[in-house]
């Protein structure tokens, strides 16, 4: 066949660190300018949408409900699995409350998200504050990183053998 | 949106329930160019509708957080469609259809490092549309399978001279498959977990 050819590239030597596990340490205050920049500035990873790419300064994630004014968040992936752990407060917002009531079964933030219409930064903002309030119990999700052995791989294939 | 009136909010379908049992989840990623099929795979595996999940950025510089509606700034909306499937009372599956551009990578940080394994979806009309998100999951150590997806006017290949073209060593699977069909798509998800599971035997991914 013709046309163009990949050639294949190299592991980088320093992987990033695996995600710690959840729930993190209390948010501590942020020196420097806050929220968005430090958010979005990443762990500086090559190929992460920095100056390489020849656009000035990345993107940023936007704010679309007021968190933590530090914009400190808890560690939520978009499949760790929330669970409401009571019913909503009257000082609840509407938005809070109805992540409680989506979440009397176990729901991921994914889902969350896509329920109420809400970008996944925003979800996570909003989820961070339910967790400080006792809100919710967040389970998180087994990472690659993390495989203990090759169980859950078993586990994986037998569930999709009975799709 | 509102989300006061209760008769009217969103949400999972009451047999779309996780039972209260779901402990952990974990993730596989779909990823290619776009119209390869990622969408149809995700909903042609998935228990629950397809979802969609997005994420708003900004191109404004830093220290600019709290002026949302600023019409000095450009939102751009970030979509991506996943599906879920159960794999026991404790485990939950989730598949993310995932875009290929580099700008994506960086919003969804995260995404690809605790994944189990990706599918690198190609359509071979456009085979250098997968090139870059190979090399991206190569150098991130993410290991992954390709999978073919046929369209009726794409030029069919000897498997083995794709292998050539897209410098797979011969470990990585590749596999034709009509993602549109559910048994087809199991069968790459399966292929998948055969090859994760392949590493793991041999000791790769520990």
């Amino acid at each position: 066949m013709t046309g163009p050819r990949r050639r294949r590239r190299q592991p980088q030597h320093q992987p990033p660190p695996p995600e710690p596990p959840f729930p993190p340490p209390p948010a501590e205050p942020t020196e420097g300018p806050p929220a968005a920049g430090a958010l979005a500035s990443g762990d500086g990873t090559p190929g992460e949408g920095g100056p390489a790419d020849g656009r000035p300064g990345n993107p940023e994630r936007l704010y679309t409900i007021a968190g933590a004014a530090d914009g400190a968040r808890a560690e939520l992936d978009l499949v760790t699995l929330i669970v409401a752990r009571s019913a909503a407060p009257p000082s609840a917002s509407p938005e809070g409350a109805a992540v409680l009531r989506l979440c009397g079964a176990p729901l991921s933030v994914a889902e969350l998200s896509a329920y109420l219409s809400l970008p996944f930064s925003a979800m996570t903002v909003l989820i961070t504050e339910l967790i400080t309030a006792e809100l919710v119990q967040a389970r998180a999700p087994i990472v690659r990183r993390a495989l203990p052995d090759r169980s859950l791989l078993e586990a994986v294939m037998h569930g999709l053998q009975r799709l | 949106m509102d989300f006061n009136g209760s008769d009217t909010l969103p949400g999972p379908r009451t047999e779309d329930h996780l039972p209260h049992t779901a402990q952990a989840a974990v993730k596989i990623v779909i990823v290619g160019g776009f119209g390869v099929g990622k969408t149809t795979m995700v909903g042609s595996v998935s228990e629950i509708r397809p979802l969609t999940t997005e994420e708003t950025m900004t191109q404004a510089g830093v220290g600019v957080d709290d002026d949302y509606g600023s019409e000095t700034k450009t939102a751009t909306t970030v979509a991506m469609d996943f599906g879920r499937i159960g794999i026991t009372d404790q485990l939950v599956l989730y598949l993310f259809g995932t875009p290929g551009q580099e700008r994506f990578w960086f919003l969804w940080n995260g995404l690809f490092e605790g994944a189990l394994g990706a599918v690198v979806l190609v359509d071979t009309r456009r085979l250098e549309v997968s090139f870059d998100v190979m090399g991206r999951l190569e150098e991130r150590g993410v290991p992954f399978i390709v999978a073919v997806n046929s369209f009726p006017d794409g030029p069919r290949y000897p498997l083995d001279d794709l292998r050539t073209a897209l410098d797979l060593t011969a470990d990585i699977p590749i596999v034709e498959c009509d993602v549109r069909r559910r048994a087809s798509s199991k069968e790459v998800l399966m292929t998948l977990m055969g090859f994760l599971h392949s590493l793991a035997v041999s000791g790769a991914l520990t």
